[in-house]
């Protein structure tokens, strides 16, 4: 069952939550090769995207994700649009709701800005990125990917490494896994991944060799430039001989492992071009399961506002 | 000007060593007689019993933003939010617009058209325009009325300017009012640690403020200067605190009620109105600071009351302005947080709010005795209540908390022989209201 208004985030979620929007998207995965099976479901349903920062992956497959189901989608240019003037999210978000919109899309640079937009809006606020909190699409897609290749999550081991102090994906996966019964490990240097993320009920450890052996899964992540103004490490080429996943470290986790990454990926820094491209890399599929989890969340979304 | 007679309350002067039922006489603005039972007659008379009867309390952290940002409290306003508090005498904090850094600035705020109904002293900028640059007038800010000196919202960045300024600021005896905190530490939004992580909010961790507590003693002891710690939050700067009084330097330190009543796991939902600097620390913080108070560490309980516009808060957390109001909860906070749950005695909270500031500032205020001005707050200690913010007085709302029970309610406060909250209300609407 999901009957929330919005999708902020993993934190709140219960497993049975996760689930139901899991195993709705097994049902749009085959729509989006085979456009006969698409339908108009959300025909008549407004959904508008508010990027404040990039996206490629998150936004395009947010905006088809809705176009596959028959709903009009619109996406406000943030940089041209009267934000540029300095209006406020919260009018900014006023306003879209008076236009009749059913559910908006935001990424934010800010934590928490979802939650300010959904206390504030009519509309169904789906978070797409709220500064370093939680992609929850993301993590959804994530987990679907890995349902798909393992069957479960009882019991797997999954070590996600990088950039962990600034990734919301680290986190919304984080929350996700472990509600579904997963071991989960950060890794990455000390500058990186603080001891305090141990509260999220996951293992911490700057030993990449050590935190990989018998994983079931490698997340990598990127390092967001972006979001730091002291270096965390000494350069590049220290963090990759390091903490970069080549093909070697991989040879410590399990045979079967699945090679994830959210993308955009900083090739030969946090996975190697090797492992990129290489038989355990699943990068490519989690990107088609975008579709199909976000297409599952705008139906739920959109079925329990109307009720 | 008309006399009180204010009979049978239970007299609290922690200064005067009085815990005992006294009738109290104010005539001329000061007080007149202090005795068991006094019958002269009066314009007005206070039934006290059962009441307690204290010195005005003093705040010696406040905002009241005039000039420059009256949209979020002015002297008119804010000087009323504190009678209803119980205050008499408050300190306004100098990050005005223009900045308080000079005698014109010291004056403004002292103006009678500000319209305050109590005693507001204003805090002079230790540099030009906060900036870290170079002195403000402190002499000539000194010589106009300013009661303290600060760079409150942030420290001085330089130490050597920081040291300039302390050996400078004793010739006119004044003390410094010490906002401690590394800025280049501080980036975040609340306390480092668990619950940053759980809610994905970059952390402020406490060496930023302890690491300019140890400076600044270090610099109180190389200069001889009165140095004031503000806004106490961390266990290290506790430590430090103890270790400099034990070292026998002029070295004090006040705690806001936000710190021993709120700890960083009452964060829950991206609310503003638990976003302050320094933020709410974690519960073994808070539990140290109740404990220095009672250890006497911290001797002064201080609101930083910091009023914002409603637009400065509904909005994005790490967007939001720090602060909250606390004038018109602190005595009730304080009361119920420190006296009911039994950590100190209602004396050692009263000294707190009065006579300890009092001797920060080094002034007279903070007791009563027969000839002293009669300021005084009169506080049914038993009264349980909700705080509710609509009925606040101040011109901001920005406080966690609305809905909380508490117990002690001020009823009365007398400003230099004057009723300024007769039975719970104000008797003077502001100017041209």
């Amino acid at each position: 069952m999901y009957n929330r208004k919005d999708l902020l985030g993993l934190r709140d979620l219960s497993a049975d939550e996760i689930m139901t929007i899991l195993n709705t998207a097994k049902e749009m995965k085959e729509k989006i090769d085979n456009p006969d099976l698409r339908t108009d479901i959300l025909s008549k349903s407004s959904i508008v995207t508010l990027f404040y920062e990039n996206s490629t992956r998150t936004k395009m497959s947010f905006m088809l994700a809705g176009e596959y189901q028959g709903a009009i989608v619109k996406d406000l240019g943030v940089a041209t649009s009267s934000v540029s003037k300095g209006e406020s999210l919260i009018d900014t978000g006023v306003t879209l709701d008076q236009m009749g919109t059913n559910v908006m899309i935001i990424r934010h640079q800010m934590t928490g800005a979802a939650h300010i937009l959904a206390k504030n809006v009519k509309a169904s606020v789906i978070n797409a990125g709220d500064g370093s909190n939680e992609h929850p699409t993301q993590a959804l897609l994530d987990l679907y990917t890995i349902m798909e290749r393992k069957g479960s999550f009882e019991g797997l081991k999954v070590v996600i490494l990088g950039d962990i102090s600034h990734s919301r994906v680290a986190r919304s996966n984080a929350f996700g896994l472990t509600k579904l019964g997963a071991k989960v490990t950060l890794a990455g240097p000390s500058t990186l991944v603080s001891n305090s993320m141990k509260s999220l009920g996951v293992q911490v450890s700057t030993d990449i060799p050590s935190a990989i052996k018998d994983a079931d899964v490698v997340m990598g992540l990127r390092i967001q430039f972006e979001r730091q103004k002291n270096m965390p490490f000494p350069n590049l080429r220290e963090y990759s001989n390091l903490f970069g996943v080549n093909d070697e470290i991989l040879k410590y986790a399990k045979t079967d492992v699945l090679v994830m990454h959210p993308g955009p990926v900083n090739r030969g820094v946090e996975l190697s071009t090797e492992v990129i491209d290489g038989k355990h890399s699943v990068i490519n599929v989690q990107v088609k399961n975008g579709v199909a989890v976000r297409m599952a969340v705008l139906k739920l979304l959109t079925e329990a506002n109307r009720k | 000007m008309s006399s009180i007679l204010i009979k049978k309350g239970r007299l609290v002067d922690p200064k005067n060593n009085v815990d005992a039922v006294k009738d109290i006489l104010v005539a001329d603005g000061r007080v007149a007689k202090i005795d068991d039972n006094i019958n002269d007659s009066a314009d007005k008379v206070i039934n006290a019993e059962g009441l307690a009867v204290m010195p005005g309390l003093i705040d010696l952290h406040v905002h009241f933003r005039e000039p420059g940002y009256e949209n979020k409290e002015t002297i008119a306003t804010g000087s009323r939010a504190a009678a209803m508090g119980g205050f008499t005498t408050v300190c306004t904090m100098p990050n005005t617009n223009p900045v308080t850094d000079n005698a014109i600035m010291i004056e403004y705020a002292l103006n009678p058209k500000r319209d305050a109904v109590i005693n507001v002293l204003p805090i002079g900028a230790i540099t030009k325009g906060q900036k870290s640059e170079e002195l403000a007038d402190i002499g000539q800010m000194a010589a106009a009325g300013a009661c303290a000196l600060s760079e409150d919202g942030k420290s001085v960045a330089d130490p050597a300017l920081m040291k300039n300024a302390m050996r400078y600021s004793k010739m006119f005896n004044l003390p410094i009012f010490d906002h401690c905190e590394e800025i280049r530490l501080a980036k975040g939004s609340m306390n480092a640690g668990d619950r940053a992580s759980i809610l994905g909010l970059k952390g402020i961790g406490d060496d930023s403020e302890e690491i300019i507590v140890s400076r600044d003693i270090i610099l109180a002891k190389a200069t001889g200067a009165k140095l004031h710690i503000c806004h106490i939050s961390t266990e290290g700067s506790v430590e430090q605190v103890k270790n400099a009084k034990a070292m026998g330097l002029p070295v004090t330190a006040e705690a806001a009620p936000h710190h021993f009543t709120l700890c960083d796991e009452d964060i829950t939902d991206y609310d503003s109105n638990f976003k302050m600097n320094p933020p709410l620390r974690s519960r073994k913080d808070m539990e140290i600071i109740r404990q220095a108070l009672k250890d006497n560490i911290i001797e002064v309980i201080a609101t930083d009351h910091a009023p914002h516009h409603i637009d400065d808060k509904n909005c994005e957390f790490e967007k939001a302005a720090n602060g909250i109001i606390g004038l018109e909860t602190s005595f009730a906070l304080s009361y119920t947080e420190l006296v009911e749950s039994g950590l100190i005695s209602f004396s050692d909270m009263v000294a707190k709010m009065t006579a300890n500031p009092a001797a920060v500032l080094g002034c007279g205020k903070g007791q009563l005795s027969v000839g002293s001005v009669a300021d005084i707050a009169i506080a049914d200690i038993d009264n349980k209540y909700t705080i509710d913010v609509n009925t606040m007085v101040s011109k901001a709302k920005n406080t966690p908390f609305g809905g909380r029970e508490v117990k002690g309610k001020i009823l009365y406060t007398i400003c230099g022989g004057e009723v300024v909250v007769d039975n719970g209300k104000l008797t003077k609407q502001e100017d041209g209201k």
